[in-house]
């Protein structure tokens, strides 16, 4: 039996996904529904998997202020996207193929993942260091990519310039029939070790008594959680505080531990969020910006909360 | 001289002090004892200066304690309190030399140099004197504190704890100063877990418990088994040795 | 690392900057044109851009009692741009001077906050710090980026998001003296802000007014931020990792080790804008970008090297 938050979650996911496909709607319907319910796909795929990811992630290691963006893997993306350029130069860039790229790409992240993933597991609690690391990291390859950029010539800009900036503006078709096909594989990969999760949320030494593994289990976790946000980056860009912000509201309504629950409920959270306020944004406000700077900016100021609220003085 | 009359503190909605009045004489090494959580930190914190009052008054050297401007009180009065945690990188001559800020805002004269290595020298540390506080030993960093509120040469000392991760003979050495410092007519007042230590060093003593005064006079009026059973809820036995008192639990 | 070798060292940059650049310098009329305009002048902004921020970044540090934090990063750097984006928006025609204290008050503020901010966060806890001045300053820069891009400014604060020298030329960068002149003004008070740096209670015990010295900081933190900001753009992690080594190499007796400080990070930005212009020359990098990501490594390794565990 669903429990009650995951019922309004849904409710409002299609309450807000009927506004995003119907609201302001002019002329060619057949038209209209196929680019809109494109656009509404990548909106939701890209909720679920920064949902999932977050929530996972925030399960393993125990620390409910991270999120796996916060490591800088976004800002691997955007430099491999623009070593690549640097290398091959647009024409080559543009003739390998979306899915080449987006394998080579997930690849890479998931080596950089389990080598991060090992340093953590090795550390202990020195989170907070490995947070700083891991966003030190990604400002210098940042700016490793800003000086690549720098030395690609003008006109093959614009290939590097679209991966920089979350946005959705202009989503690959190709890219996005993989990425739901990748979201929903995980997805079901996840939410089978539901039960799992339960327990690694318990903490390693209980987990560990119960007869859980937990190193193996969370590394194997952590490829799935790598994947779904390199699917999400290669879909719409760097996301960073999105899922602070998902996976706050998840726990407020959830009203339960059970990963069973958290994890539909998270993504059906997420996806209602961003549909909503993409639909704010383009209808009703008629805002040429991108909803991710808003959304961000609203993270971040979750992650500000928890952070200073839990301190007793 | 320092008094204090219906002095009351609360933070956090609880009430820590009541109603204190006391008289903290010149010339005198008082001492503050008493259970966990008397309240004794915090009066020293109160007369210092660090924290304001809820209720009472303090007066030093006979203007209320509020009156006093910055910059004098501060030559006036120093206070080491508990857990003092320096994060800058300064040598241990840094960190003494600043004990004389007050005398000159930071621009050092031979005489405070001079004053500066004296105490340096009083605490055995001038040998550690460029060595980095960070890589000292709790005890040393301790010394170095205690240093610089030496060298800041006030009338008045208030001590937290002060004898914290010294060893027998550094203690030693510690309680000698602050002593000599009270004969030479200065107002010294230290928190003290340490009953023996209190009650060979003491010419005055201050006993709280629950945030109120339990008991005031000298030493032998106040360190008796009973005055302890009452201030510690358990038996405490006075013993002699040697004309010295030692203090025991049971 | 003596004060000799290192204003020797500083010499040689200073050189090599008046030589180096996409124009050939010959020893005549024209070649002392050039580096009377354009050289001289970019020379000494990057000098005074490097000696101010490291200073700024040292006094931050002081007053929030951490190690890494600098204006840059936690939210100071940010908070100038947007008071510059706004003032640009609500009077466009305004002198720069205007524009540049705008700049300083939206600096001023954010820096304010980000300090209570820290007041409230574990002591046990150092890199909460860093962390959370990163977040505020993250949202602080999707704010600006919000407002600029639905204003049409986008291109604006591209200018000043990443600091470059290569506009700097003769009446072009002079507001940069200001900034240095309140790196002076530091010094002059480098006394008071390593007693704050021991804390309130220490302050407090030596009679220092704490909420003066924290005021009299939180000024000099803006003004240079701002002017730097505004005249040059943003240069990333001076301010963080020079006074992290000037502090390994001198400790934190301000008054001893700020000289060496300033000198540290005028050859930091000095260096870096050479290097700008000869790893593709003719063309130019601007400085904030080979900042990042030699700022950056610099800074991951004073994360994990062996004594930053005693933060």
């Amino acid at each position: 039996m669903p429990s009650r938050a995951l019922i309004l979650a849904g409710a409002a996911y299609a309450a807000s996904a009927l506004a995003f496909l119907t609201l302001g709607a002019r002329g060619d319907w057949g038209f209209l529904l196929l680019f809109r319910g494109e656009k509404l796909l990548a909106l939701s795929t890209v909720g679920a998997a920064v949902a999932l990811s977050t929530l996972v992630f925030q399960t393993i290691t125990g620390n409910r202020i991270l999120t796996p963006a916060i490591m800088g893997f976004d800002a691997l993306y955007v430099m491999i996207q623009t070593a690549l350029v640097f290398l091959l130069g647009g024409v080559g860039f543009a003739s390998l193929g979306a899915l080449p790229v987006f394998a080579l790409e997930t690849a890479l992240m998931v080596a950089a993942a389990t080598g991060l993933f090992t340093f953590v597991m090795g550390r202990g609690d020195d989170m907070n260091r490995l947070v700083l690391t891991g966003i030190v990291f990604g400002i210098l390859l940042r700016s490793l990519s800003a000086l690549m950029a720098r030395m690609i010539d003008p006109s093959e800009y614009a290939y590097v310039q679209a991966a920089s900036y979350a946005r959705f503006t202009n989503v690959d078709g190709d890219l996005l029939w993989i990425a739901v096909a990748v979201v929903l594989a995980v997805g079901a990969l996840v939410l089978a070790q539901a039960r799992r999760l339960d327990v690694l949320a318990l903490g390693r030494a209980t987990a560990l008594t119960l007869g859980v593994a937990h190193e193996r289990a969370a590394r194997r976790l952590m490829w799935l959680v790598t994947l779904l946000v390199a699917v999400s980056t290669a879909l719409v860009g760097p996301i960073v505080f999105f899922g602070l912000l998902v996976s706050a509201v998840t726990y407020q309504i959830a009203g339960t531990w059970r990963h069973a629950v958290l994890l539909p409920l998270s993504a059906l959270i997420a996806a209602a969020l961003l549909v909503a306020s993409q639909t704010l944004f383009e209808r009703v406000l008629s805002l040429q910006s991108s909803v991710f700077v808003v959304i961000e900016a609203l993270g971040g100021l979750v992650f500000l909360y928890l952070v200073l609220r839990r301190t007793p003085r | 001289m320092i008094e204090m009359s219906g002095l009351s503190y609360a933070a956090g909605g609880k009430a820590i002090l009541h109603d204190i009045t006391a008289r903290l004489p010149e010339g005198r090494l008082t001492v503050l004892v008493g259970p966990n959580g008397a309240g004794k930190s915090t009066l020293l914190a109160l007369l210092g200066r660090h924290l304001a009052p809820g209720g009472g008054v303090i007066r030093f050297g006979g203007r209320p304690l509020e009156d006093w401007p910055r910059a004098e009180l501060a030559r006036a009065l120093t206070i080491l309190r508990q857990a003092t945690r320096i994060t800058p990188r300064l040598t241990v001559a840094d960190l003494v030399a600043f004990g004389r800020y007050p005398h000159g805002q930071g621009r050092l004269t031979p005489e405070d140099r001079k004053i500066a290595a004296a105490c340096l020298d009083r605490m055995a540390l001038t040998d550690l004197r460029d060595r980095q506080l960070d890589t000292l030993s709790g005890g040393q960093q301790q010394r170095a504190l205690i240093a610089m509120v030496l060298a800041q040469d006030t009338g008045t000392l208030l001590m937290d704890e002060p004898l914290n991760n010294l060893d027998l003979a550094h203690a030693r050495r510690v309680m000698q100063v602050l002593r000599e410092r009270a004969a030479a007519g200065r107002t010294v007042v230290a928190v003290l877990h340490d009953l023996t230590v209190a009650a060979r060093y003491a010419d005055h003593v201050l006993a709280l418990r629950d945030g109120r005064v339990m008991a005031e006079g000298p030493p032998d009026a106040v360190f008796t088994p009973a005055r302890l059973a009452q201030l510690y809820d358990a038996e405490i036995e006075v013993h002699q040795i040697g004309g010295r008192p030692v203090i025991l639990p049971i | 690392m003596s004060h000799r070798s290192l204003f020797a060292g500083l010499a040689l940059l200073i050189g090599a900057s008046l030589l180096i650049g996409a124009g050939e310098v010959r020893a005549d009329g024209d070649g002392l044109w050039l580096i009377a305009v354009s050289r001289a002048p970019r020379t000494a902004a990057a000098l005074l851009a490097g000696a101010a921020l490291a200073v700024a970044g040292v006094i931050m540090q002081m007053l929030a009692r951490n190690r890494f934090v600098e204006p840059a990063t936690v939210g100071t750097g940010p908070a100038a741009g947007l008071g510059l984006v706004a003032m640009t928006l609500l009077a466009p025609a305004a002198p720069l001077w205007l524009k540049m204290l705008a700049a300083t008050l939206a600096a001023l503020a954010a820096t304010a906050v980000f300090l209570l901010m820290v007041r409230r966060l574990p002591p046990r806890d150092p890199l909460l710090v860093p962390l959370t001045g990163i977040v505020f300053g993250g949202i602080l820069g999707a704010v600006t980026t919000f407002v600029a891009y639905e204003n049409d400014l986008l291109q604006y604060i591209d200018i000043w998001m990443t600091g470059e020298f290569s506009g700097v030329m003769l009446g072009r960068y002079e507001f940069l003296w200001l900034a240095g002149g309140a790196a002076l003004l530091a010094y002059a008070y480098a006394n008071r802000f390593t007693i704050a740096g021991m804390g309130e209670e220490m302050s407090r015990t030596l009679g220092l007014s704490y909420g003066q010295v924290m005021a009299l900081g939180l000024g000099i933190v803006s003004v240079v931020t701002a002017v730097t900001v505004v005249t040059v753009g943003m240069l990333p992690f001076v301010g963080l990792v020079v006074p992290n080594i000037a502090s390994r190499l001198r400790g934190d007796n301000l008054r001893q080790s700020l000289p060496a400080l300033a000198a540290l990070g005028a050859g930091l930005v000095l260096g870096c804008d050479i290097l700008g212009r000869v790893i593709w020359h003719p063309y130019e990098m601007p400085v904030g970008t080979v900042l990042g990501v030699i700022g950056a490594g610099v800074f991951l390794w004073l994360l994990h090297s062996p004594r930053a565990h005693a933060v």
